[in-house]
């Protein structure tokens, strides 16, 4: 295994890049990771606004709720969505299996807790003071809720970084409701980063797995460093 | 308990699928001027050998040129890819299993049952080989020894049709397969083996699935399959089968019958035999035949003077 690593450093300089197949899985990776975690983002700040500043009974139910979802098993989400999307499923007439809208169906369902979880913790702990002080300046209730966010930027930052962390590292949903598929031309349908790397294995070849092991590495880095600069608003702190 | 479920989903999305189905058909029948089958998709669920062996690749990829379609393959074991098939996912099934394919078509999911290929299995373990099984006239004779020695032994463990062979020989050799020595991976067979490998067990594997990974392997064939001369109860035989389009109305019943129709083709089955591994031969075309066996379309058992093989 040990040379099987310095054997696979060279690889990782020349193969990956070229090649019309792991491109294609890089694509289809972000394509799903991405998409699923702007549309969490979208459902969970309204709901950690709401839930964070208002009032109301089984408020401490909702929260423990949401925080229990970000620990709820990738494989039994993808094992939902599948019954949901299965021709017998209630969705199946949408012909959703094995497609990337159904990765991202279940991709969403993963990274909405830890989005919304986060988010709400960075919300609630911007200083009722900055709250007081927009609605005394007569902002509505709209322009309020702008002023914490704002205020709360660092902190959604993180939220969305954990939800993408959560979307693109996971394998035991996407491979249940996606397949894995790639074409018999090399180009993937539904095939990422992760469910390649378990079918490289599989087959033994380790050196490929590594190198897409290395490419998934540099990615979740590569999107962390983008979203921590755009948290700085583009200036160096 | 799964059939529970099935019919609650069909009642819960009963509904929703009527009123969707509704829309696909007109969209497709918008355009009758000839139009070919192109743009379309067939849904293809597998067994893990005839996908990690690449064999699958090769023979689609021409498939795709000649009619413009794209072949999703999804490779499960051959018990999954059967389910899938079953809840109407998949448009037709490639898998080695006889009783659970003839199980399949009796429920009347599937139809049009065809012979495509065949290889054998073989039993792989140590070189050293602890159990002494190296030279068995039988692979019963050989997992009865692996057992009497408590040598180590790796399963599928998957409901796979490896899985399912497995599970007979043990029958045969009448042990109770269980204990330490005995492990289930529940993983598919280039795993295995490489679990295998690692732990030095035995396990039955493919010929052709053990020849793609010999050489990151140690692992060496100890009982060989009928290619070799070994026992007729290793031979491991590849059926395809579309999935009922009066079952599933939204399968892909055209284009299954296009792909089985090539795959057995002169065509398909020289690209089946002309595919290797490692310089060697992994499956052997079956398809045609000047004395076709007409057992391969309906389950074993139809005729009356059908004789146990």
């Amino acid at each position: 295994m040990i040379a099987g690593t310095a054997d696979a450093l060279p690889l990782l300089a020349e193969f990956p890049f070229e090649s019309q197949y792991v491109r294609s899985i890089v694509r289809v990776s972000l394509h799903v990771s991405l998409v699923a975690v702007a549309l969490s983002t979208l459902a969970s700040l309204p709901i950690a606004m709401v839930v964070g500043f208002a009032e109301f009974p089984g408020k401490r139910l909702v929260t423990a709720t949401i925080n229990a979802g970000m620990g709820f098993p990738s494989v039994v989400v993808g094992l939902l969505v599948l019954f949901a999307v299965s021709n017998q499923g209630p969705l199946g007439g949408l012909n959703l299996v094995f497609t990337k809208e159904a990765m991202i169906i279940s991709q969403f369902v993963l990274a909405t807790p830890p989005i919304t979880g986060i988010s709400l913790a960075a919300v609630t702990s911007v200083d009722d003071a900055v709250r007081d002080a927009a609605r005394a300046l007569g902002g509505t209730r709209l322009d309020v809720a702008l002023v914490v966010v704002k205020e709360a930027r660092y902190g959604i930052a993180t939220a969305v970084l954990a939800g993408f962390g959560r979307a693109i590292s996971e394998v035991g949903s996407v491979l249940i409701v996606g397949g894995n598929i790639a074409g018999a031309d090399g180009v993937s349908k539904t095939r990422t980063l992760t469910t390649a790397i378990q079918l490289e294995a599989r087959q033994g070849r380790y050196d490929t797995a590594m190198v897409l092991g290395a490419l998934l590495l540099l990615l979740v880095l590569a999107v962390n460093a983008a979203v921590v600069r755009l948290g700085d608003g583009g200036t160096l702190r | 308990m799964s059939i529970q479920r099935r019919e609650f989903l069909t009642a819960l999305g009963g509904g929703t699928v009527a009123a969707l189905a509704g829309c696909t058909a007109f969209g497709k029948g918008g355009d009758d001027s000839g139009a070919g089958v192109a743009g379309e998709t067939l849904t293809l669920t597998t067994t893990t050998s005839t996908y990690d062996t690449g064999l699958l690749d090769e023979l689609n990829a021409p498939f795709q040129d000649r009619y413009g379609v794209a072949v999703d393959a999804v490779a499960q074991g051959t018990g999954a890819a059967l389910e899938t098939a079953r809840a109407g996912d998949a448009d037709v099934v490639m898998v080695h299993a006889r009783s659970l394919e003839d199980e399949f078509i009796r429920e009347g999911y599937g139809v049009n049952r065809r012979d495509l290929m065949f290889n054998d299995f073989v039993v792989v373990g140590p070189e050293d080989d602890p159990a002494g099984i190296d030279g068995s006239e039988s692979a019963t004779e050989a997992f009865a020894a692996i057992a009497d020695s408590e040598a180590l032994f790796v399963s599928r463990g998957d409901n796979s049709g490896t899985h399912t062979k497995e599970l007979l020989i043990w029958e045969e050799a009448g042990v109770e397969s269980g204990g330490d020595w005995y492990q289930e991976t529940g993983q598919g067979m280039g795993q295995v083996l490489n679990v295998a490998n690692q732990q030095d067990g035995y396990t039955l594997s493919d010929r052709g699935t053990y020849l793609s990974q010999r050489s990151e392997s140690d692992l060496v064939i100890h009982v060989q399959g009928p290619i070799e001369g070994g026992p007729e109860l290793l031979a491991n035989p590849y059926g395809i089968i579309a999935v009922n389009p009066a079952v599933h109305d939204d399968v892909n019943y055209d284009l299954a019958m296009a792909y089985i129709g090539y795959v057995t083709s002169p065509e398909g089955q020289r690209r089946i035999e002309e595919y290797t591994a490692n310089g060697e031969q992994l499956f052997y075309p079956e398809a045609l035949s000047e004395d076709p066996d007409f057992q391969q379309y309906v389950p074993e058992g139809w005729r009356s003077d059908d004789t146990e093989e």
